[in-house]
């Protein structure tokens, strides 16, 4: 069964996709953060542009840090933005 | 008691002392951050994550009240357009002892630096707009409470 996602996008990563979110339907073979990534990069140029450093980029899924590594599991929002700066 | 505000407006640092010195203790701790001016920037445009952003300064305040005696806390973060000198940030914390109230301020400071989602656009007097990059000198600090 397919899975929608909500990718949220904050600060330049908003910025260089032109848009602050992506509503996706995850395929079956994206577990992963990672994999989310990829499939976003296989579509269109621009996320692996904004995506081609990964050492620049945060990841929350539903709301908390998280790693690449970590699994969708049943989360409806992955938010992808540089390291903050916030206080 | 935990008290978190994230606002475009402008907060009044002595109200919120006052309102956290009244629930006892004997210690208040405040740490005010502002907006530096370094003669080329104009203003700062702070971003957030309106979702995630609570859920973070509440689970900083959580885990310092799990460290530190606390009778309270007040995290006030502001977002939107900010000119030099505005204030930004608001960390206040009370406890019966000073250490205590100190240790515990400076932790959530350090640790919302790193943790939680906001993001800082410099705007020069020249019009040019730069994101904020992350400083080593944050994640050291933030590291330091965890040695």
């Amino acid at each position: 069964m397919s899975h929608q996602l909500n990718v949220v996008y904050f600060s330049w990563v908003k910025e260089r996709i032109g848009r602050d979110q992506d509503i996706i339907d995850c395929p079956e073979n994206a577990e992963t953060v990672a994999q989310i990534l990829e499939f976003l990069q296989s579509k269109d140029a621009v996320y692996q542009e904004v995506f081609a450093d990964l050492k620049k980029l945060r990841f929350a899924l539903d709301q908390d840090f998280v790693g690449l590594e970590t699994l969708l599991g049943s989360a409806k929002e992955l938010a992808i933005f540089p390291p903050v700066t916030g206080g | 008691m935990i008290s978190i505000a994230v606002q475009e407006n402008d907060f009044e640092s002595g109200t919120e002392i006052n309102r956290l010195s009244a629930m006892g203790g004997g210690a208040i701790s405040s740490f005010v951050g502002q907006v530096r001016g370094d003669g080329k920037l104009r203003a700062l445009e702070l971003e957030h994550y309106p979702a995630m952003t609570e859920k973070a300064l509440r689970k900083i305040a959580v885990k310092a009240s799990e460290q530190w005696a606390l009778h309270g806390i007040t995290i006030i973060h502001r977002v939107g357009r900010l000119q030099v000198g505005e204030q930004i940030v608001l960390v206040c914390t009370c406890s019966d002892h000073r250490q205590a109230a100190i240790e515990a301020c400076s932790y959530i400071m350090d640790q919302l630096k790193t943790v939680a989602p906001f993001w800082k656009k410099e705007i020069l007097q020249d019009g040019t707009e730069n994101w904020v990059e992350e400083r080593q000198s944050d994640l050291d600090a933030a590291q330091y409470w965890k040695n």
